[in-house]
């Protein structure tokens, strides 16, 4: 159904029973908010950013929640309008820690974006401000409530993507601030260090906890530092670039990072290739022993935080297998030292990652080695990373394609590149399986039935004379309702894949912030697409990939003769594979 | 946490949980249920209401912490509420929450160190004919003088001593 409304003084059919503020996004019309493209997040329209004229309103309405009706007029740019929205967002600035200039979130600031469209000053109200809480504990997420606005969107997106959310609004009126419950530090709580919250954050008050300053440290002691990027990196490093969502930048993240200073640029492709010959072993040696199933996958480590503190009951049906990147650290900390006779001690890992709960997971005891060394070193996000290569001075753009390093562990395979998106494990898992069972490479390659972001895909497989039946999610939301059945004893899977993000590590939360006044080229349905652009950079870079599947990696196989054996052996186990631990939700 | 929690306990707050197992929205009265029955409505017994209901923890100290009926500390063994609303305010209301708190030691929302005395600060309690008017367990006592307030607490002083 369509009505009729004006805005700004002209004719318009617009959708009935939508808000003020899509109808005139429709028409071509941006309303200045601190909700644009971000709906779902919030439904409260408090922060009165948005407000506009309309007429069979009493007084001005927010946008972002008004709905259209037949015959509205509707103005914006009354001088009315214009100033009621200037008024709001002073009074929000009035309440706000106004050192913007150290802030890390300025240039993504959406308060301070809705502040220059309105013409709002910084002091137009001064007074009495809210005690402010700074949590800092997390080796991931800072927490500074001086920054907040108290819109709730990490709120909303804790509980949307994870179900038991662990952050809300405390006290109340003047006094109200966003915490986890009893205002404990996140390090604390239940905190799965994802960063969806980071991602949603109009403001400076939760942040990435940045590590450049260890990198800067490693490079100056003249350490031998080596860099590996994740596989969702490329398809995202060039948003922060000006390159449209969905663009892979591999050669040029490549050169950007060798003229950063590492010596060497290798792809983590490498070690999910080398975790899948360890899972996918795992697995196989699970079915015929009449191990516990169903196996999960273990890469996330936002699930594994997630695991061990809801279902440590179900521990022991989480792969044994660390993550790829630390798989990869643990190899260059060995067989690479000895290889190119360096002192293992004496080696700096870098991981380039979409994600914020890596940095907690490198500090875990289980990721360190006999000599106490641990796997990685530091963990940087796509976010810092380009934080990084901006303040080099490269010029991003025109920097020339370049291949990773190729000796020892250059080779990756498209099962490796397709780890970074929801399904992407399993279907590499699948076509090692398939290889395993079938004795041949399965013909079509892919096995397209684990695409796509449904909250949980399911699909059954014969292989080798026997049913695989299998399923990929994530979000714990989503996780919840399988581990719910495994508990139960009624899960029909032999494998689950299970990601923290909603979406896999593409919707990382160390990935580049998706807002449109910061993407103004992007089109209008920004927020329901930009996962499967990114998701497609990685397919089309498996695609492009003349080697598909991780067994078929000679360097793999290499490794394997020369060094770790076969897969699962002892020295595996040692290097590759951790263990878990149940953790309480609240630590005193 | 939950572990500091005895068995008993626990099972008790299971038990008053499960008196609005059909409700659609049975948080405050599970809240109000605890806060009556044991004066008091900790973290650790939040995490086993959030387990019991599915509503997060986070979402249930906000609530315990919105609402001043609920308190995160055990309160004193006589609760002193002093009306702030409107009408005693403007007949001194602030005069008397001060003479309290000089008088026993502590701010509005403390428990003094013996147990004996918690001193709150309420919005309107509806009494603004007595303004302006403190509640003691309940009881109230209406157009205090700042003058009779240490008669009162010595009452209430002496009647614990006399209990024990």
């Amino acid at each position: 159904m369509k009505v009729n409304i004006k805005i700004e003084g002209k004719d318009y059919q617009v959708e009935e029973g939508t808000t003020i503020l899509e109808a005139a996004r429709a028409c071509g019309y941006e309303i200045p908010s601190l909700c644009s493209y971000n709906h779902g997040e919030c439904s409260q329209g408090s922060c009165r950013v948005c407000l506009v004229e309309a007429t069979g309103a009493r007084g001005l309405v927010a946008s972002c929640v008004y709905p259209v009706a037949e015959g509205m007029e509707v103005k914006i740019s009354s001088p009315k309008a214009v100033a009621a929205r200037r008024t709001s967002v002073e009074l929000l600035l009035s309440n706000h820690s106004q050192n913007c200039q150290q802030c890390r979130k300025n240039g993504h600031c959406e308060l301070l974006y809705v502040a220059q469209l309105t013409g709002a000053r910084e002091g137009a109200f001064t007074g009495e401000k809210t005690e402010t809480h700074y949590d800092d504990l997390t080796p991931s997420i800072i927490r500074d409530s001086s920054k907040c606005i108290l819109c709730g969107r990490c709120i909303e997106r804790c509980k949307s993507a994870h179900g038991n959310g662990v952050l809300g609004f405390e006290r109340r009126g003047f006094k109200t601030f966003v915490a986890p419950a009893g205002n404990l530090s996140l390090d604390k709580s239940p905190c799965l260090m994802c960063g969806q919250c980071v991602s949603v954050c109009p403001t400076g008050a939760l942040l990435v906890k940045s590590e450049i300053g260890k990198v800067d440290a490693a490079m100056v002691s003249g350490k031998h530092v080596i860099v590996q990027t994740a596989p969702a990196v490329r398809a995202a490093l060039g948003e922060e670039f000006g390159y449209p969502i969905g663009t892979a930048v591999t050669g040029k993240m490549v050169a950007a990072l060798r003229r950063l200073g590492f010596e060497k640029v290798y792809d983590t492709d490498f070690g999910a290739d080398l975790t899948i010959m360890e899972e996918a072993t795992e697995l196989l040696h699970r079915i015929e022993s009449g191990g516990v199933l169903p196996m999960i996958t273990s890469c996330s480590p936002g699930w594994v935080n997630y695991a061990e503190t809801y279902y440590p009951d179900l521990l022991r049906h989480v792969s044994s297998c660390k993550s790829p990147h630390e798989m990869q650290g643990a190899i260059l900390k060995s067989y690479y030292a000895q290889q190119k006779g360096i002192d293992p001690a004496d080696i700096f890992v870098v991981s380039i990652m979409p994600c914020t709960a890596k940095k907690y997971e490198k500090d875990r005891p289980q990721m360190k080695n006999e000599a106490g060394l641990k796997d990685v070193d530091a963990v940087l996000t796509v976010t810092e990373l380009a934080e990084m290569i901006r303040r080099s001075g490269i010029l991003f753009k025109r920097l020339p394609d370049e291949e990773y390093d190729q000796d020892i562990m250059g080779e990756y395979s498209g099962a490796g590149t397709i780890f970074g998106v929801t399904g992407g494990v399993m279907e590499a898992a699948l076509r090692t399986a398939y290889f395993v069972l079938e004795g041949k490479e399965h013909e079509g390659i892919t096995f397209e039935q684990v695409r796509g972001f449904d909250d949980v895909k399911e699909a059954s497989f014969a292989l080798g004379g026997q049913t695989l039946n299998v399923a990929v999610t994530s979000g714990m939301r989503n996780a919840s309702k399988l581990l719910d059945d495994v508990r139960a004893g009624k899960s029909k899977y032999q494998f689950i894949e299970i990601m923290c993000c909603p979406g896999g590590c593409i919707n990382g939360g160390g990935m580049p912030i998706v807002r449109h006044a910061f993407l103004p080229d992007e089109d209008v349905d920004i927020v329901d697409t930009y996962r499967a652009k990114r998701a497609a950079a990685l397919y089309s870079e498996d695609e492009r990939n003349v080697l598909r599947q991780s067994h078929n990696n000679t360097q793999i196989q290499a490794l394997y003769k020369e060094f770790l054996g076969e897969p699962n052996s002892h020295l595996a186990h040692e290097l590759l594979h951790t263990s878990y631990k149940a953790r309480e939700p609240f630590r005193a | 946490m939950v572990s500091k929690l005895n068995g008993a306990a626990e099972k008790q707050i299971v038990e008053i949980c499960d008196r609005y197992k059909g409700e659609k929205t049975p948080l405050i009265m599970i809240l109000s249920d605890i806060q009556r029955e044991y004066g008091y409505v900790p973290l650790e017994v939040q995490e086993i209401v959030s387990a019991k209901t599915g509503i997060s923890v986070a979402e249930i100290y906000g609530v315990v912490t919105f609402y001043s009926f609920f308190s995160l500390e055990p309160k004193g063994k006589n609760v002193i509420g002093c009306c702030l609303g409107t009408a005693c305010y403007v007949k001194g209301g602030q005069r008397i929450i001060d003479q309290f708190s000089e008088i026993l030691g502590i701010k509005p929302g403390q428990t003094t160190e013996d147990g004996l005395f918690t001193l709150d600060a309420l919005r309107c309690i509806g009494a603004c004919a007595a303004a302006p008017a403190v509640t003691i367990n309940g009881k109230i006592y209406a157009r205090v003088n700042v003058k009779d307030i240490p008669d009162i607490v010595a009452e209430y002083r002496e009647g614990a001593v006399a209990h024990v």
